[in-house]
């Protein structure tokens, strides 16, 4: 469980992080999105007591990080790629990290064989390539065996094998019950893994929306009729759950909750005739981008409002 | 690779109950710190290369020394009023370079590589860090020198027995002396670790070191020579000197106001890097 109360951090005059208030809550994987520059990283850092909040405050499993007594136990974090010393071996890394928390020697070959790093454990880090350095990095976030997992784009730089293994190993955690928040800039690949969103454009809150939400939001299932009788087609397909938008004296109606396919058979059992019939896709891709350049060129309009002039 | 894969489902997953206690305590950390220095090449090189220097330059100065005298050579000043301490003690100032440095490289390392990412957040409190990084490089110092020390007076004597130079570890002072050179070593890498962990970088924190051993003393050349004297004795450079230096004259410390003045810039040192340490983002 993280919990972020009006977390800001500024650097000068630039305020990388404004204002945040997010929950991550276990048994979930959360998605922390955001395009470059977004703040990410830093709200990563101030998470685990790397850099201090400028004010505001941010909590794990119910205390500042510091103030656990076994840190590795209640996070584990994967932050930039590439936290090692280059001149060390792999499980010298971990076996470092184990020491300060008394954690037994075979736990760190236990997370060794869990991040398939067996065979190179013993040789220096610097010459790993960047997919081992990212699975030597989550190798040294789950060695404390902790209940709050934090991946800060864990995915970069692996090939399609450790992408799908990452997957895995995130679905796995959540399914645990841990609580899992993994930064990523591209929603495509958070759409696979996370159930909760959270949506972060210049240091602010955009949303924080489940992924399902952010779909229907998005207008995902928003279909675009054009009739000769609006307003008769408005009586037919007024439903509970369905919802109907269109101005005076238009020809066209927006529909949120039927398939085009029901409003077509609806149209025809009741002879209305139907010029248009448009389903509204928007993939999760574009409602992502929509949302957070609008952040960028308006300095952060509430999410929500603008999601739905994207419908 | 293979493996990957299918791995991930055993995912250890203790139940509450079976979860295991760890903790973080200042033992832990200062056997992690122990840990760190001896896995990296670079800590064995730059020890190896320190106590060459020591032992190494020790013997060559106990080696010219004999073959002056016994060719009938002139003999420079530096060489005149020499004993076999000095001799010795002529590697010192080279091996507190190497130690220095890699003093440096055990705190300013870690910020150039990233490693201080993952050393922080397993001690978030931050300053156990900066004790056990002193603590375990400043005690391996200490015994290195000490040992380097005394086995180069140990052989340096024998070179320049018979001559006027000879002493043994039973005159005065020569004990104190060679200790005296072992524990100004340690401190060196103490100081070395502080700079590089006030200064969060290795060339940075390498240059203070340079300047504050070696360039200082002879910059305070420039100053009024009545300012010199007051000032001179308590240089870095200088206040060490003076605890291993055998013979003292006014101009000097004494060999325990030398070590009080050098621990108090040890500790103002640390004082800075501990100050950097706990306030400003890592």
């Amino acid at each position: 469980m993280i919990e972020a109360h009006q977390l800001t951090k500024r650097y000068g005059d630039k305020t990388a992080v404004d204002q945040l208030d997010f929950t991550v809550r276990p048994g979930t994987v959360t998605g922390f999105l955001g395009p470059n520059g977004a703040g990410k990283s830093t709200t990563m850092r101030m998470i685990v007591g790397l850099d201090a909040p400028t004010s505001g405050s941010v909590i794990v499993n119910g205390r500042r990080y510091a103030q656990h007594r076994a840190p590795l136990q209640e996070v584990g974090a994967l932050l930039e790629a590439k936290s090692i010393h280059p001149g060390r071996s792999a499980f010298d890394h971990l076996m470092a990290q184990a020491y300060t928390h008394g954690i037994p020697r075979r736990r760190v070959e236990e997370v060794v064989e869990l991040t398939g790093l067996q065979s190179v454990a013993k040789k220096r880090a610097g010459s790993f390539s960047l997919g081992m350095g990212q699975r030597l990095g989550i190798a040294a976030a789950l060695l404390g065996d902790p209940q709050t997992v934090m991946l800060d784009e864990p995915v970069n730089g692996l090939d399609p094998e450790g992408v799908l293994w990452i997957r895995n190993l995130l679905t796995g955690l959540a399914a645990d019950g841990r609580t899992v928040f993994v930064s990523s800039h591209l929603m495509s690949e958070m759409a696979l893994v996370a159930d909760h969103l959270i949506i972060v454009g210049r240091g602010r809150l955009l949303a924080d929306t489940t992924v399902q939400d952010l779909v229907r939001q998005a207008g995902g299932d928003t279909v675009k009729v054009a009739t000769s009788d609006p307003a008769r087609l408005r009586e037919i397909l007024a439903k509970p759950g369905v919802e109907i938008t269109g101005q005076a004296g238009s020809e066209e109606l927006l529909v949120t909750g039927l398939s085009s396919r029901s409003i077509g058979v609806y149209a025809a059992e009741h002879g209305i005739p139907l010029f248009e019939l448009t389903p509204m896709t928007i993939s999760l891709e574009e409602a992502f981008m929509e949302l957070t350049r609008d952040a960028v060129e308006y300095h952060g309009t509430t999410g929500i409002q603008t999601l739905r002039s994207v419908a | 690779m293979s493996t990957i894969t299918s791995t991930h489902t055993s995912a250890p997953a203790p139940s509450r109950s079976t979860r295991p206690s760890y903790r973080v305590t200042g033992l832990r950390v200062l056997r992690s710190e122990w840990a760190k220095l001896w896995s990296l090449r670079s800590t064995w090189i730059t020890l190896g290369l320190g106590l060459l220097f020591l032992v190494g330059i020790g013997l060559i100065a106990a080696a010219q020394y004999k073959s002056r005298i016994t060719s009938g050579h002139h003999m420079d000043p530096d060489f005149a009023g020499a004993t076999a301490v000095s001799l010795s003690l002529f590697g010192t100032r080279f091996a507190q370079l190497a130690l220095g440095v890699l003093g440096v490289l055990v705190t300013a390392g870690e910020y150039s590589t990233g490693m201080i990412r993952s050393t922080l957040a397993a001690v978030p409190r931050r300053l156990p860090v900066l004790w056990s990084k002193s603590a375990v490089f400043g005690l391996v110092a200490l015994v290195v020198s000490t040992a380097g020390v005394f086995a180069t007076f140990l052989f340096a004597g024998g070179i320049v027995s018979g001559t006027n130079a000879a002493m043994t570890l039973s005159d005065t002072g020569v004990v104190r002396s060679l200790l005296g050179a072992g524990l100004y070593l340690g401190l060196v890498a103490v100081i070395g670790t502080a700079l590089g962990a006030l200064l969060r970088s290795v060339a940075g924190g390498i240059s203070v070191l340079v300047g504050a051993l070696m360039l200082i003393p002879g910059l305070i050349s420039l100053l009024p020579s009545a300012w010199q004297d007051n000032i001179s004795p308590y240089l870095p450079s200088n206040a060490g000197e003076s605890m291993f230096a055998l013979h003292h004259d006014a101009t000097t410390l004494s060999p325990t106001a030398g070590m009080l003045v050098f621990l108090a810039w040890t500790v103002l040192a640390l004082a800075g890097a501990a100050w950097r340490l706990a306030r400003t983002d890592a």
